[in-house]
């Protein structure tokens, strides 16, 4: 049995679905790990002990354990108290938190690393320490974290396929499902593989025109 | 509103970080309208007594008063922060290395505290911004980022950040001196058209030619101590002090 990929047009439909939902989710997570971050490293470094260290646990929760089981954890397990989130939100949250946890650490050191004049300019025209973070510092220790958090997001739009697990109709279970009416698991998992890799360079030239733009701004 | 003469107190200052006492019992005032030049070795303490008069290193003995009211007053964390907030709005700096927020625009630059402290519409604050800029000369380059900017420029943005909060007094930490030697005189001139208005300024510096030419009054500071007072006349051509001698032997000597 040889290739065959007269099939494709048929199924077409499902895979682009697919292909929304993983855009969808995967844009979703990378905004709620964006402020995510930010909100995780305001918190580590400016907050007292007893607000600090509950954080703390859930990052180490998220840094130090699959990803998988953490889908599951939310998707499946939350139920038990009371929380039942649809499939897709788990994912996002699950995604979402696990970015920002993993590298909250760079925003850190990015706030840190912002020269102390900057902070100084700030309460000299009279801004409160809460105003020169969110106005002054933490603007710039943002920006000059965009390229690696750029290739962070590549790594999540990868690691969206694993929300297919708790049944998110995104482009690899849209892929799986197909194979499934055809059982040509070659050509469309093949298919799944070019439109992952559309994505991505749609998002790298997405990224290239942010970094561009704020090159000045630095 | 207070005498005229004691618009800006500044009285048995004292400050040590940790056991190194850098100002040792500063007393000095300034009258509204007048310009005071502070100059001295490096580390005798020129720009920690700029800093505590906005408090951004706070004293360890003393008071500071602006227009009558204590800088540096004791209150409960959370009224303190409010008053040095307030007066920190009442006193401009500007810094050697400008300090300019790189992710705004000039023009950005300039209005954001106005917007967020004042209440400024953009219309009004966009308009202040242009008159601001305008006055330093850099209407032009309004929507530049700084790092599209000379040094030169970069300053003269950070003045008009400072004087766009309409401030009682202004300081000067060594303005010029990161600049490019043919950058300072853009500057300075901004600076003699602040006199020309009449603002009251506290002017660290090494320029003695500059400080002549504006100031009303020169302090040279040493190890901490206010040595030598007087008129520009005096103290740089007549001055008391061995030390305020020596000094300007050597930096005279070293500017020609
Ligand atoms: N934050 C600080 N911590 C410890 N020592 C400091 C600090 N700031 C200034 N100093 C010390 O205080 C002295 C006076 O410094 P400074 O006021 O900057 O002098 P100047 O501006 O006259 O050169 C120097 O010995 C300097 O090392
Ligand atoms: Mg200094």
């Amino acid at each position: 049995m040889g290739l065959d990929f007269s099939v494709v047009p048929q199924y077409l439909d499902i895979i682009l679905l697919g292909c929304a939902w993983t855009i969808g989710i995967t844009l979703a997570a990378a905004v709620l790990s964006f402020f995510g971050r930010i909100i995780f490293a305001v918190i580590a470094l400016y907050t007292p002990w007893v607000i600090r260290q509950p954080f703390r646990l859930i990052a180490w929760v998220f840094m130090g354990t699959p990803l998988l089981l953490q889908l599951f954890l939310i998707y499946f397990g939350l139920v038990q108290i009371g929380i039942d989130l649809p499939a897709f939100l788990a994912g996002i949250i699950g995604l979402g938190l696990h970015f920002a946890v993993y590298n909250s650490e760079l925003i850190q050191t990015a706030i840190l690393s912002v020269d102390k004049g900057q902070m100084e300019a700030a309460r000299t025209v009279g801004l409160s320490r809460g105003q020169a973070l969110r106005k002054v510092v933490i603007p710039q220790a943002v920006r000059s974290v965009i390229p690696p958090i750029g290739n962070n997001m590549i790594a999540l739009l990868k690691d969206s396929a694993l929300v297919s697990v708790i049944g998110v109709s995104e482009l690899t279970l849209s892929a799986q499902r197909v194979i499934g009416r055809t059982y040509r698991p070659f050509e469309f998992y093949l298919m799944a593989a070019a439109f992952y890799y559309v994505i991505n360079l749609g998002m790298e030239w997405v990224l290239r025109k942010i970094e561009r733009r704020i090159s000045l701004s630095r | 509103m207070t005498d005229q003469k004691d618009f800006v107190q500044i009285r048995h200052a004292q400050k040590a970080f940790g056991k190194l006492e850098v100002l040792k019992d500063i007393s000095l005032n300034v009258e509204r309208g007048q310009i005071v030049a502070i100059i001295g070795p490096s580390g005798s303490g020129k720009s920690t007594l700029l800093r505590a008069i906005n408090d951004l290193d706070p004293l360890t003995g003393g008071e500071i008063l602006l227009d009558g009211v204590q800088v540096n007053k004791t209150l409960p964390h959370r009224q303190y922060e409010k008053h040095i907030n307030e007066m920190r709005q009442q006193i401009g700096m500007v810094f050697q290395h400008f300090n300019l927020f790189p992710h705004l625009t000039a023009r950005e630059n300039v209005t954001m505290a106005p917007k967020m402290l004042k209440g400024l519409s953009t219309e009004e604050a966009d308009a202040l911004a242009e008159e601001q800029l305008d006055k330093v000369g850099m209407l032009e380059r309004i929507d530049y980022y700084p790092s599209q900017l000379s040094g030169g420029q970069k300053q003269r943005v950070a003045i008009a950040r400072a004087f766009a909060m309409r401030p009682k007094l202004m300081l000067f930490d060594e303005a010029t001196s990161a600049l490019d030697p043919e950058l300072v005189d853009e500057v300075n001139q901004v600076m003699k058209t602040l006199a020309e208005e009449h603002m009251t300024m506290i002017i660290v510096t090494h320029e003695m030619d500059f400080a002549a030419a504006v100031c009303d009054r020169v302090l040279f500071m040493d190890q901490g101590v206010v040595v030598e007072e007087g008129p520009p006349e005096v103290v740089f051509r007549n001055p008391t002090q061995e030390r305020t001698r020596e000094f300007l032997r050597k930096h005279l000597a070293g500017a020609k």
